[in-house]
């Protein structure tokens, strides 16, 4: 008889051995991370000092939860080219309601501040019930619908603004959701992780999260068992519209303006957050918790270029080749555990 | 290299030398062997017949003699001398060309472009067109194919395009034709067509190699019959004096008794009934049939016959133009999958890959997937981790699934395995209508038997149960009562001992009642 597997011998467990399984398991972004760490440290002495890493924290915030948006559009397949667009309509809207009821009722600080985020979030949430429509129910693929809409929803933040920022908000929206701290942790932390535990659970422990996984694994599959996989698309792109625009509120409070011009990076940005973190862009593969450490991780970047005085332009440049390099490791791991397969 | 031959190999007939020739052929995939030390030869002028059941290695070996795949160990000789295939190119430079069973057609291109694809004709860098369209003419006008040569790939019929493959085989000079169930969407007359074919070839001394599983063409155009099994050369056998029998034997390892369980019906009220369905594609027209508790109704046809798509339309995945459906009595006409689901009937899709599995999910969550709405899956919105944890694991037993690790990708498991997954989504929740669409597809032969055990039990413990299959000993041994089905319509309903090879097909082919 012939032996199967007489020409397979056992991997020998060295260090680089330990360090491909790590890759395969985990992805590319421990790796980088580390380092991201190692580098940036050698190059600035500032870089690994409390103060910075809280300051990347914060900043990391607004990425962070767009990024959580856009891991559900990849997950079910597709992604969202508009993100950066709800954030500016978003901003603009929100920031003009809060500002006219302010102006109106100089008194109701606090009620100025609910109409304002309700609208701002109403208006993002708008763009993202579009794309839903396109892509769930009329058939538009993600790429020609979220571009489109992204056009769309940035003329209209234009138009409404004339291009010029918006001012007259209630300094207290600043004050607290902008700049505010509790307990030394500034408040825009605590909602994105309030946002960070609420996705995981949904994700993990709701019929409805586990169909995001299955209708971006094999959408046919996903109908057979009785998924209705309209309602999922839709829901997807409702979802990454509502977390974008909650971004997009806190931006807003962030800046004191409502601004048409916040979020031309974003798209790419979270996009590469999530890739980075291990979710595939076939679709049915992601976590939450590596889509949080893939956004603090570009923000880390970021941060650590601008400490180690690399001009912004360049910046741009390193972004896009670890989105590309991000790609590339995951083709190479995919090739890795198909030659693994025990 | 150890090479074990099973069996004494029938003497050559011919003096010459085979025109293609397989010397111990291996070919690894990750984590299986798809071909083990397999010799096989083709001489000029025959028709070899490669026999096995599917996952036997019959594909892996044609598409090595193709050129498509390089073989992993050994060697192929082209008349006599070692030639390494290094693309399909390549084998067609050599005169060796396949039609396989997935088309390599371009949709949105004419036949005629099809057929000259990759080997278009020039002149000063332009393309000759009207010389192509008069050689494509030619071609089609020697086979006798109803085509056209300007009719765009995607408005043709499966029927036709299978033409279309065929036709390009023959677009230049043959010497090894490989022909993968080429049958298996024709009507009778073209096969007849085909058949003469290959006999006008054959006497060209063009060498042809055929995949079948019917025993009517193995008689009609066989000369040897070369079997395989789990990738191991199993036997050579003359195809004038070879019995089904002794094929099915050598094929499976075991005699038919011992593959199929014996199966206690107990027919008891009507599940399921059909009536006058005819769907918007028109792909079932007017078809009419019940099953009931307590049996296995077989569904046989070719493919494309509307045996599928019935079901497929009663499950909401086919728009229903005209006719009803019951179960248990309810009208459930037009209801949406879901709905289905919850009523008690499921269905188990023939392509696990395509419709079946999410391939990089666990067997966990893919075995829970269609039931996650009820307990001890799911608890409203909110999922019952523990609960689905329990379930799975005790499914993970009853299906023998192996290795044993659930929270595996399916990926990651042999087919027979990942078929197991497919089959343990039905066992989640409530059924009372089974309906299984060519359940064993791609899988080991232990598997097999494991699945129609599986299937007898579920009819046995009182459900409803429905199989469709291509494979006509799984209808004509399982199945207590079969409908035929030809071009969209029932054909015939056949019951207990009426259901054999021959009255099954006969009706294949038969013409439309007018």
């Amino acid at each position: 008889m012939v032996s199967r597997d007489s020409d397979i011998a056992a991997p020998k467990r060295d260090l680089g051995y330990w360090i491909r399984f790590s890759f395969v398991r985990l992805g590319i972004l421990p790796i980088l991370l580390i380092a991201a760490v190692v580098i940036f440290a050698l190059m600035s002495d500032n870089f690994l000092t409390v103060r910075n890493l809280t300051n990347v924290v914060r900043q990391s915030v607004y990425l962070m939860i767009v990024s959580l948006g856009q891991m559900f559009a990849l997950l079910t397949g597709g992604f969202d080219l508009s993100v950066g667009t709800i954030l500016a309509i978003t901003s603009v809207v929100g920031a003009s309601a809060m500002a006219s009821a302010y102006a109106m009722m100089p008194d109701a600080v606090g009620l100025a501040i609910l109409i304002g985020v309700l609208a701002g979030i109403a208006a993002g949430v708008a763009v993202g019930l579009c794309n839903g429509i396109g892509v769930a129910l009329l058939g538009v693929s993600p790429f020609i619908m979220t571009l489109g809409m992204s056009s769309v929803g940035f003329g209209i933040a234009l138009y409404l603004t004339g291009g010029v920022p918006v001012y007259g908000m209630p300094v207290e929206f600043g004050e607290i959701f902008g700049f505010g701290e509790l307990f030394g942790i500034p408040v825009p932390v605590y909602i994105a992780a309030l946002l960070a535990i609420l996705t995981y659970l949904f994700v993990n422990w709701t019929r409805q999260g586990r169909y995001f996984y299955a209708v971006g694994g094999n959408i046919k599959a996903a109908r057979l068992s009785g998924i209705n996989t309209r309602v999922t698309l839709f829901v997807t792109y409702v979802l990454c519209a509502l977390l974008t625009s909650i971004a997009g509120m806190l931006l807003t409070a962030r800046l004191d303006t409502g601004e048409a011009n916040i979020g031309a990076s974003m798209p790419l940005e979270s996009i590469a957050a999530c890739v980075i973190a291990g979710v595939s862009l076939r679709g049915g593969v992601g976590r939450v918790e590596n889509v949080v450490l893939g956004a603090l991780f570009i923000v880390l970047v970021q941060n650590g270029m601008n400490l180690a005085r690399i001009e912004s332009y360049l910046q741009i440049v390193v972004l896009g080749g670890l989105l590309i390099l991000a790609v590339i490791a995951d083709q190479i791991r995919l090739r890795y555990i198909a030659s693994a397969r025990d | 290299m150890t090479n074990e031959p099973a069996l004494v190999r029938e003497g050559p007939a011919h003096a010459g030398t085979p025109i293609l020739q397989t010397v111990g052929i291996r070919k690894r995939y990750p984590g299986v062997l798809a071909l083990d030390a397999v010799d096989f030869d083709l001489r000029p002028g025959e028709v070899h017949i490669l026999f096995g059941e599917n996952g036997a290695g019959k594909s892996t070996l044609i598409s090595i003699l193709a050129g498509v795949q390089r073989p992993t160990a050994g060697e192929v000789r082209y008349r006599g001398e070692r030639v390494d295939l290094q693309s399909v190119h390549h084998a067609r430079s050599l005169g060796i060309s396949a039609v396989f069973q997935e088309f390599s057609l371009v949709p949105q291109m004419t036949v005629e472009e099809n057929l000259f694809l990759g080997a278009e004709i020039t002149r000063g860098g332009i393309l000759d067109k009207g010389n192509l369209h008069r050689r494509a003419q030619d071609i089609i006008a020697r086979l006798g194919f109803p085509l056209r040569p300007n009719q765009r790939i995607e408005h043709l019929s499966r029927a036709e395009q299978q033409m279309v493959e065929i036709a390009k085989a023959f677009r230049s000079d043959l010497s090894v034709l490989i022909l993968d169930e080429p049958t298996a969407s024709l009507t009778e007359r073209e096969t007849e067509r085909l058949f003469a074919l290959i006999d006008q070839v054959k006497a060209q001394g063009v060498g042809v190699v055929y995949i079948t599983h019917r025993m009517q063409e193995i008689r009609r155009i066989g000369d040897r019959i070369t079997v395989l099994r789990d990738g191991r050369y199993v036997a050579t056998l003359d195809a004038r004096s070879a019995t089904e029998d002794e094929l099915v034997r050598l094929m499976t390892g075991r005699v038919i008794s011992e593959l199929f369980p014996k199966v206690k019906f107990a027919p008891g009220e009507e599940r399921l009934r059909i009536d006058r369905l005819t769907t918007g594609r028109r792909t079932v027209v007017d078809a009419s049939l019940s099953v009931r508790a307590g049996e296995i109704v077989g569904l046989a046809g070719l493919v494309g016959s509307g045996k599928s798509e019935v079901m497929r339309a009663v499950f909401g995945l086919e728009a229903v133009a005209s006719g009803r459906v019951y179960l248990k009595g309810e009208d459930v006409t037009g209801a949406t999958t879901r709905a289905l689901l919850r009523r008690g009937f499921f269905y188990l899709p023939p392509d696990r890959r395509e419709e079946g599995l999410v391939m990089m999910r666990s067997c966990r969550e893919n075995m829970s997937l269609p039931s996650l709405d009820v307990p001890p899956f799911g608890r409203g919105p909110l999922l019952d981790r523990a609960g689905e944890a329990r379930k799975v694991a005790e499914l993970g037993d009853r299906m023998n699934l192996r290795p044993r690790r659930v929270e595996r990708a399916v990926d990651h498991f042999s087919g027979g395995n990942q078929q197991k997954v497919l089959l343990a989504k039905c066992l989640t929740r409530s059924v009372d209508v089974y309906v299984f669409d060519e359940p064993t597809v791609g899988v080991d032969v232990g598997t097999r038997a494991a699945i129609y055990a599986f299937i007898r039990d579920l009819c046995e413990a009182g459900a409803a149960v429905v199989l469709i299959s291509s494979d006509l000993p799984e209808i004509i041994n399982l199945a207590c009562r079969a409908y035929v089905f030809y071009r969209g319509r029932v054909q015939a309903e056949l019951v207990g001992h009426e259901i054999t090879e021959q009255s099954l097909l006969a009706r294949f082919f038969e013409r439309e009642v007018a």
